[in-house]
């Protein structure tokens, strides 16, 4: 963060280093609503997906005609699994298609290990699924103003034209696992958390809602915007993809660059840093 | 300085299997939070009224769902749920081409109805293309006509403390030891008067099929397809849902699903 650094304590060992707030309580309180959110609407939305496993594009579920794009079936003739992507079919048996539940093989889109809850149950999945997306909702607009008004979306997240210069060199140190340990993001994380915050979030939350037949009625151009129902729901499996991408990513990062100072920097808000103030250039960590 | 190295491959290995571990670990063990009666599950449905509530709020309760065109009917609608009743006294009207059928109104209303086709058929009819969005996830245009549902409830002239029509079927979804279940679906009354909720005899520009719900069935645009009940038998204006069967207003309600089917 920008704002000066609050100096907890000072010249830690030899290497010099200092102790700064470095994650505002309510940068914490909504990072861990999210993360708890997305465990829950993961689940429950591949549950959800589960009880018709086809995605199309358009308006409607070509049954008569082709318009869908993936499918995730079982031959119960083989007892094999597939997933079908655009007309090329992948043997899947053991994980998606047919799983085993309860030590038994079942057919099913994603096994039970990956969905809330376990068993089939569409009902289920719903009701924690529209619970969580409230849940999410409501993180990201209190996020949303408090990042507003105490300048933390402006001073952390736009990324300034020092960030765009060093975008490159970032970059290639993040793929190179190499990590500096900064007061403020580099570049590449405003950028990463940038993009999910004001585009993949906002994405996910109106393709969600651009397929409830309520909301279509009240605002018709967004499902429009879409595309149409089938395609809107096409596109909120992509971005949930999208996000586990990240996710993933999200752990490699923290993992590789210390996960003890940054997990207690999302946690406490205490992060470690290199004391003397260096040149920005270099990478700093997720 | 902080430099770490760590190999990547082996990095990615451990963050799949912590991830799949949590997973793994996490979601049997939740599953009785979800089960119905559980607190946590009754907090889960409290979303429900908050999602109707303000999709109400929004809508003032009179927007449209979209009307689609004529070239936008590319098959014919999809047939889920029962698609051809068992039941005796649904298979004797059907014998008969419905001639014998009669569609009842009482309950909470001033004038008790029975009406046969021929009158549903004569009284004005509204034609509405619209999608039908299933539940489980999938979409289909189809041309729906009937009559308006307010057309019949101004007929039978409802008390003003009813709050909910109640739809009775023919078709029965279970039987057991304590005999059997037949299809039963509820809205209130603003779904009830909307301009686009009708009881529709027709389908694509043909009489309903036996598939699709014949007689009668509601079309209720603006939610999920299980609100939509087929083979209509009769229309009770209650002013609780607390007495029919367990209380949540509908077969699926009853069974775990949101009676608000709006999201």
């Amino acid at each position: 963060m920008k704002w000066p650094a609050k100096k907890i304590s000072t010249s830690h060992g030899a290497t010099n280093t200092k102790l700064i707030l470095r994650h505002r309580f309510l940068t914490r309180v909504t990072h861990w609503s999210w993360a708890i959110c997305l465990f829950f609407l993961l689940l429950s939305g591949l549950q959800i997906f589960n009880a018709h496993p086809v995605l199309y594009i358009g308006d409607q579920s070509g049954f008569d005609f082709s318009n869908r794009i993936l499918e995730i079936g079982a031959n119960y003739k083989t007892g094999t699994g597939f997933i079908d992507l655009f007309g090329i079919r992948l043997d899947t048996t053991g994980f998606l298609g047919i799983s085993k539940t309860n030590g038994f093989d079942s057919a099913r889109a994603f096994p039970a290990w990956l969905t809330l809850p376990s068993g089939q149950d569409l009902a289920g999945g719903r009701r924690v699924h529209f619970f969580f997306a409230w849940f999410f909702v409501f993180t990201l607009l209190i996020w949303l103003v408090s990042g507003l008004v105490n300048g933390h979306i402006r001073k952390d997240l736009i990324p300034g034209g020092q960030d765009l210069r060093s975008l490159k060199a970032d970059f290639l140190n993040h793929i190179k696992l190499k990590f500096y340990h900064t007061a403020q993001y580099v570049s590449i994380q405003k950028l990463t958390y940038g993009i999910i915050l004001f585009v993949v979030f906002p994405i996910i939350i109106l393709s969600g809602l651009a397929m409830s037949p309520g909301f279509n009625a009240i605002f018709p151009g967004i499902t429009e915007i879409f595309g149409g129902r089938q395609t809107a729901r096409t596109v909120h499996f992509l971005f949930m993809f999208i996000l586990s991408g990240f996710f993933i990513i999200h752990m490699i990062m923290i993992l590789a660059a210390g996960p003890i100072n940054l997990v207690r920097s999302i946690v406490t808000g205490r992060y470690r840093i290199e004391a003397s103030p260096k040149s920005t250039g270099g990478s700093s960590d997720e | 300085m902080n430099n770490i190295n760590i190999t990547r491959r082996r990095l990615l290995g451990t963050t799949l299997a912590t991830g799949s571990a949590i997973a793994l670990g996490g979601c049997n063990r939740l599953d009785p939070l979800i089960q119905s009666g559980h607190t946590a599950r009754t907090i889960l449905e409290s979303a429900s009224s908050l999602s109707f509530r303000v999709q109400r709020w929004l809508s003032s309760g009179t927007s449209l769902a979209r009307e689609y065109q004529r070239s936008d009917i590319r098959q014919q609608q999809h047939a889920n749920g029962t698609i051809s009743p068992r039941d005796v006294d649904y298979l004797n009207l059907a014998s008969n081409q419905f001639s014998d059928y009669s569609l009842k109104v009482n309950g909470l209303v001033g004038n008790e109805l029975s009406l046969d086709l021929d009158t549903l058929r004569k009284l004005p009819a509204r034609a509405q293309i619209t999608r039908h969005d299933c539940v489980e996830g999938w979409s289909c245009i189809g041309e729906w006509t009937g009559v308006q549902l307010s057309t019949i409830l101004e007929m039978a002239k409802p008390h003003p403390e009813a709050r909910f029509a109640v739809f009775d079927c023919f078709d029965t979804m279970e039987r057991g030891l304590s005999g059997s279940v037949k299809y039963y679906e509820s809205i209130d009354m603003v779904d009830a008067m909307h301009s686009q909720t009708i009881l529709a005899y027709g389908l694509n520009q043909k009489t309903l099929p036996v598939a699709n719900g014949a007689p009668l069935r509601l079309r209720v645009e603006r939610q999920l397809g299980y609100k939509h009940a087929k083979y209509v038998k009769s229309i009770t204006l209650v002013a609780t849902l607390k007495d029919i069967a367990r209380g949540n207003g509908g077969y699926w309600e009853d069974r775990g699903y949101a009676w608000y089917a709006g999201i």
